[in-house]
């Protein structure tokens, strides 16, 4: 069982499901990023996923496009962030997750990239612009070092979820809304056709992501699957309280953990 | 082609998950529609009837005694209906999203030629149909978004990045993400994740076989050169595609370098540019420290893209075809040149292309051959290119 899987499991042992909350690296600035995945650890996250900013975030909603835009313009590049979870990994071996975009790897060199989340311990790599067809020129190098490639499937994935699921490592992320990631006032997708699928074909927990911002969304959706994830609900604190948003996201990771019970 | 949707190692379907069953479901509808009588029956029709097909075949007498050298003939797909060779793909796309059920159409478009192509079609066969338009585009090419809505199509402007056409492609995407159920996505360029960059290469070889029928009747011979500019490359491809297996006929793709490609203000992408992924597909994009998709600048708005379709990417690794890079300044001289020497207005676009034939033609023997694809006209391009000349005109 993977490090990914085991922090499923430690969450069901407490009586609830995972949390896993999203950050961008190096918004507003990479030391801050260091110390929000502290407090998010410390506040009880399952998993931390860590997003590497790209110029182009085709999957990501205005939210999360502004942290790529500042995380950039304050020059973040992928070596920084390996460094800063090597500092991370000598105080917690919270199970960290890179979000990033399939460039962003080919350029760093795919065997290099994997390498170094081997020696920093970054446990997976969600790729979303990198579907099933694609995984393999990823894959082999990602199973060599141990790092599982985070599978995505979506509301439009239907038959494709056998597939998808079972080859898929780690966690498998379901998609609940069609379009960019944001928060959104209510989840039109039909999740229970949707699972029924996914329970059918997946052996792995399974994360529901996309669209949830708020402890009543996630108290009302947790029972799909064994954890959830946020990410422009999160990064939108960060946008609003900068530097000084660790209190905040305390509050806030604490709130949702207590409603995931 | 080695596996289905790669040009050697280039191409591919690199598009988040959400998207996956909706190319799948486009890649099987176009392989029925390809060997359809009554579909090929209803798109020739199209082609004849309404956009103006054959395009012709003119020799620039005027042009090629000036220059000297090679005989110079024009591919005139600026006269097709709507001004450009983007109405080929566009009714064929259309005609597609209509077959296939769907109630809308979107497209990204730079310059505003697809743009104004896909709302045509969209007009004429009764969609619904937004255009995502870099805000920056939507300033140089103002006339073409009031053009759009004269056509009934909803035109968006798009303020993130560098408010281009990559940025109008990414929001492009990122709607079809959201609406993928029942809108089609028309995509302008050889480019983006399979089956768009096959789709869009058949639809447009109609230019290529064309020139081929038309040029063995007027000469009984094939030409020696053929000069496209290229963006994404859909004008290029189009031309080419018919003439790969014939060797003896040189391919030369011209990219826009702005003004330099010694500069940083440019959009060379295979000059200047690596090998990534981006847009669905793998092919040469030009990239900054870290992978990121560098800005990129040309006074040509249709040429203004980080990235260039796989096929020609692949057409470049196995040197079938050569890439190079024209100049504003070239671009803007050859504009004047060809109005001014055969009477024909070129867009700023197709002017690339022009500049490039002008280097070469009068080093070459007058036994020789050139088609030029005269992709566009060039009636959009004259208040920008007033603009570049410091000329004051009352638009």
């Amino acid at each position: 069982m993977s490090k990914l899987q085991k922090a499923f499991e430690k969450a069901k042992e407490k009586g609830r499901k995972a949390f896993i909350p999203f950050v961008t690296a190096g918004d507003p600035h990479i030391e801050d990023t260091e110390r929000f995945v502290y407090a998010l650890d410390k506040a009880g996250s399952d998993v931390i996923e860590i997003g590497i900013p790209f110029s182009d975030p085709i999957a990501d909603g205005p939210v999360i496009q502004r942290a790529n835009i500042r995380a950039l313009d304050n020059g973040v590049t992928i070596d920084k962030v390996f460094d800063m979870v090597a500092k991370i990994r000598k105080t917690t071996d919270v199970p960290l997750v890179f979000l990033l975009y399939a460039n962003t790897i080919y350029y760093y060199g795919i065997q290099k990239f994997f390498e170094r989340c081997q020696e920093t311990e970054v446990d997976g790599v969600i790729l979303p612009d990198l579907p099933f067809e694609e995984k393999e020129e990823f894959g082999i190098y990602a199973k060599d070092c141990g790092v599982d490639i985070i599978s995505l499937v979506a509301p439009t994935s239907k038959e494709r979820i056998r597939d998808i699921a079972k080859e898929a490592g780690g966690f498998l992320y379901c998609v609940s809304s069609m379009g960019v990631t944001g928060t959104r006032d209510a989840i039109q997708t039909d999740l229970k056709a949707m699972f029924e699928y996914i329970d059918e074909y997946c052996k792995i927990p399974k994360a529901l992501g996309f669209g949830i911002a708020n402890k009543e969304q996630a108290k009302a959706l947790k029972d799909y699957a064994d954890g959830i994830i946020v990410g422009s609900a999160i990064v939108k604190i960060i946008e609003e309280y900068g530097k000084e948003a660790e209190e905040p996201l305390v509050r806030f990771a604490e709130e949702m953990i207590g409603e995931l019970a | 082609m080695s596996k289905a949707g790669r040009y050697g190692e280039f191409g591919g379907q690199y598009i988040p998950e959400t998207l996956m069953n909706a190319v799948h479901e486009l890649d099987e509808f176009y392989k029925k529609c390809k060997v359809d009588s009554t579909f090929n029956e209803e798109l020739r029709e199209l082609f004849e009837e309404y956009s103006g097909r054959p395009s012709l075949l003119y020799y620039a007498k005027k042009m090629t005694e000036d220059l000297g050298g090679a005989k110079i003939y024009l591919k005139r797909e600026d006269l097709n209906h709507t001004g450009s060779h983007k109405i080929n793909n566009v009714l064929g796309q259309v005609l597609i999203a209509k077959k296939m059920g769907k109630k809308r159409v979107i497209a990204e478009t730079g310059a505003g030629q697809h743009g104004v192509a896909t709302a045509t079609a969209a007009a004429l066969m009764g969609l619904e149909c937004e255009v995502f338009m870099g805000e920056e585009d939507t300033i140089r090419q103002a006339l073409n978004v009031f053009r759009m809505e004269l056509l009934g199509a909803k035109v968006t402007p798009v303020k993130t990045g560098t408010r281009t056409l990559k940025d109008a492609v990414n929001a492009a995407m990122q709607d079809w993400a959201k609406s993928v159920e029942d809108t089609f996505y028309c995509l302008g360029s050889v480019m983006g994740p399979h089956p768009y960059p096959m789709i869009v290469r058949d639809l447009q070889s109609v230019i290529g076989k064309e020139v081929k029928a038309q040029m063995i009747k007027k000469e009984g011979k094939l030409p020696d050169v053929l000069v496209a500019c290229v963006g994404g490359g859909s004008n290029a491809m189009g031309l080419f595609y018919d003439f790969i297996e014939d060797k003896e006929v040189e391919l030369i793709g011209v990219e826009a370098a702005g003004e330099g490609v010694e500069t940083d203000k440019h959009a060379a992408t295979i000059s200047k540019g690596e090998v990534g992924i981006f847009h669905g597909m793998k092919s040469y994009f030009v990239q900054s420290e870290g992978g990121s998709i560098a800005p990129v600048y040309s006074i040509s708005a249709g040429l203004d893209y980080p990235g260039i379709g796989p096929e020609h990417a692949y057409l470049h690794d196995s040197k079938r075809a050569r890439y190079v890079p024209a100049t504003d300044r070239e671009a803007v001289m050859a504009f004047e040149y060809l109005s001014r020497t055969e009477g024909i207005i070129p867009a700023i676009e197709s002017s690339h292309a022009v500049a490039y034939a002008m280097k070469i033609a009068p080093k070459m023997s007058k036994d020789k051959i050139i088609v030029i694809n005269l992709s566009g006209r060039g009636d959009k391009d004259v208040a920008s290119i007033a603009r570049y000349k410091g000329v004051e005109i009352n638009e």
